[in-house]
């Protein structure tokens, strides 16, 4: 089956690593990317057009270029990148259904891949530990949790109208790597994290190579339905600060929010205000369905990927020198006190990632 | 029928172990070696008596410790550890919760567990326990000293109510002890995973009970944790706790204050609030807990689950017996404080 592709979100760094990957498949003639900004990556064979979602050109653009798959890669979690929380909310919403409207009127298109994420469940000390994809909201969403909640909506109103259209929806964690830009990686770029005082929250990390084969393979073959996609395993965020050697700032519950916005205006940090419970009350989902039934297991587990873009940015994977001194220093007192034994501090190269320690 | 009474029978004349454990009582376990003694008491080699430990000097012992603890430290500081993913991180349990709570058990509360070989050593159950106190110690000890006493250091993971994931610090300290906030998808995944849970059926009502209701257990709401047992097929097995019914004597309820806090209930006791935060230490009891024989859910229909008749009776006969090892194992005891 001959495949022409567009993408949208092309200026994200997903989208265009998307467009990379699919070049270099045969089965994928012709690649549309779509998009406000020039793609960050440099593509050969993909075509960019620059080009709003939220106008009903994009129905042009479908048509004329012929394309029979479409993936949406263009939901913002960032509000402070697109221009404010309005702007976020019309291009993510209205975007949306602009995008699915014209897809709807065009005969050729038989797949859709929607790129989702797990903000789609809210952050809720309530909630189940570990959320499956048949676990549905029944709170209060607010910001781009609302946005990806609607957008999903529309998509699945689409594909019942559409039932001969392939519909595929990747509900993604937070994406980390070398490479990507997201509230995430600017989290753990700060000298100092902030955190709320008293809350630890469970954090889910993917990978962006993860990100990108999962998109891939729901292009190149049909796998119809809704996925959680995330790494194996959860990471507190105590633990991810100690990983990247940094120190946490604690902030007192209400006073959350004034930190929040503050960092954002000193623009040290865009971290969006309605993500602010994930900081609090953590989220990790079940990935079960993503191995079982879409065939893909992460090759980066979510202590992995952290691992990974830690060390892309050079940080620091030694364990602190002073206190191996300070280890040393009570040995000797210990060996004093008896007065006689003489004891080798064992060498622990410290390896982040790798989980030599305990399980 | 007969076959079953006589299975009965034939186990009551089962030996006994013959060891005399630490609290100056006959071991209760079934005898399984030929000295006579239980699979606790037997020992590491049959037929010798088990090695003394080598003597080694104190300072190589708190070489030994500092040691640990160093290690454990660095791997702290490093971010060096793994937890799972509903949150239960073993190092730390391990190396800080552990000893702080066995301090409490071994000398403060002085527990005295017995049955625990009614908890199986591989595999689901799900523990259920009377609950009080009105701050929930009676979890906390049942936790770890399920994961000191059995011979498999199992972990309990108990479902608490939803007021203790809201909470500042303690949401996250009872998620790294291995605890996740009280839902029907939690307790099935833990179950799925040969896990044991442990429930509180009477919820806010028992740990809240006044003092004068004290041991009278609380109805056990609406028999969720048997739908999730016959649901899993895993036994259930009833657990007793005595002493802890009696650390805060809750004479007083003022329910204004509750609700100002947010509270379930706001207690009074003899010293709290008069005795300021002294007050709130709770009382010396001793303690037991015991754990009671397994009710089977295997020979129950598939879909007993949905039976709300049969959920209602399970139920009903798991909070009867606790409610008869309570009364047993309070006639026994000499005293509050011993």
């Amino acid at each position: 089956m001959s495949k022409r592709v567009l993408i949208t979100g092309i200026s994200g760094y997903l989208g265009a690593s998307l467009a990379q990957a699919l070049e270099s498949s045969d089965e994928v003639d012709f690649i549309l990317g779509v998009g406000l900004e020039e793609p960050p990556i440099d593509l050969n064979r993909t075509e960019y057009q620059k080009a709003d979602i939220r106008s009903p050109l994009i129905h042009k653009i479908i048509t004329g270029a012929g394309v029979d798959t479409v993936v949406h890669a263009d939901l913002s979690s960032n509000a402070i990148r697109v221009g404010g929380r309005s702007a976020q909310k019309e291009r993510n919403v209205i975007g949306t259904m602009q995008l699915l409207g014209a897809c709807q009127r065009t005969e050729k298109i038989k797949k859709l891949v929607v790129r989702s994420s797990t903000a789609v469940y809210g952050s809720d000390p309530k909630h189940p530990s570990v959320l499956a994809e048949s676990w549905s909201h029944s709170g209060h969403l607010e910001g781009y949790s609302k946005d990806v909640a609607d957008a999903e909506t529309f998509a699945r109103d689409f594909g019942r109208r559409r039932p001969d259209v392939t519909l595929t929806i990747l509900r993604m964690a937070n994406v980390v790597g070398p490479r990507a830009q997201t509230n995430m990686t600017q989290l753990f770029s700060l000298p100092v994290i902030p955190t709320a005082l008293g809350f630890d929250p469970r954090l889910q990390l993917l990978h962006e190579e993860d990100a990108t084969e999962v998109l891939r393979q729901a292009v190149v073959s049909d796998k119809p339905g809704v996925f959680n996609v995330a790494g194996n395993g959860v990471i507190y965020l105590s633990q991810a600060i100690r990983l990247a050697r940094r120190l946490p700032i604690p902030i007192v519950g209400p006073f959350g929010l004034m930190a929040a916005d503050l960092m954002r205006r000193l623009s040290l940090v865009d971290f969006p205000t309605d993500q602010l419970s994930l900081i609090i009350h953590g989220r990790v989902v079940d990935n079960d369905r993503l191995k079982t039934v879409f065939g893909y297991s992460p090759r980066y587990s979510t202590l992995e990927a952290l691992a990974s873009y830690l060390e892309s940015r050079g940080h620091e994977t030694a364990g602190p020198a002073a206190l191996t001194e300070w280890e040393r220093g009570l040995y000797d007192r210990v060996a004093a006190l008896g007065g006689s034994r003489h004891t080798e501090i064992p060498q622990r190269p410290y390896v982040v990632g790798k989980a030599g320690g305990r399980k | 029928m007969t076959s079953q009474s006589s299975a009965v029978r034939e186990a009551d004349a089962r030996e006994r172990c013959r060891a005399i454990t630490s609290s100056q009582r006959r071991c209760r376990n079934f005898a399984i070696d030929e000295r006579g003694f239980c699979h606790i008491h037997a020992g590491p080699r049959k037929g010798s008596l088990p090695a003394a430990p080598e003597r080694r000097p104190p300072e190589a012992v708190l070489e030994e410790r500092v040691r640990q603890f160093m290690e454990f430290f660095q791997r702290r500081v490093a971010g060096d550890y793994t937890v799972d993913d509903l949150g239960f991180d073993e190092d730390l349990t391990d190396q800080i919760f552990h000893p702080l709570a066995m301090a409490l058990y071994r000398h403060y509360w002085r527990v005295t567990a017995i049955g625990i070989e009614n908890v199986p050593m591989t595999g689901s159950a799900m523990l259920v326990s009377n609950h009080s106190g009105t701050v929930p110690w009676d979890g906390v000890m049942l936790q770890f000293g399920l994961r000191e006493e059995h011979p498999a250091r199992r972990t309990l993971r108990l479902v608490g109510a939803d007021l203790v994931y809201q909470f500042p610090f303690i949401s996250h300290l009872s998620r790294k002890s291995g605890n996740v906030h009280a839902n029907a998808d939690d307790a099935l995944r833990l179950l799925r995973n040969g896990e044991l849970v442990g429930v509180f059926p009477e919820g806010y009502k028992g740990v809240g009970k006044p003092f004068g209701q004290r041991y009278r257990l609380q109805r056990f709401g609406r028999g969720g944790f048997v739908e999730i047992a016959l649901k899993s097929r895993v036994p259930i097995i009833p657990v007793a706790i005595t002493g802890a019914e009696e650390i805060y004597p809750m004479i007083a309820n003022v329910k204004p204050l509750a609700r100002l806090f947010g509270f379930p209930y706001f207690p009074i006791t003899p010293f709290f609030p008069a005795l300021g935060p002294l007050g709130a230490l709770p009382l010396p009891t001793k303690w037991m807990i015991e754990f009671g024989d397994p009710i089977g859910t295997e020979h129950l229909p598939a879909d007993a689950h949905e039976d709300t008749m049969m959920i209602f009776d399970v139920a009903d006969q798991v909070r009867d017996r606790i409610q008869q090892m309570i009364n047993r194992n309070l006639a026994a005891r000499r005293g509050i404080f011993r």
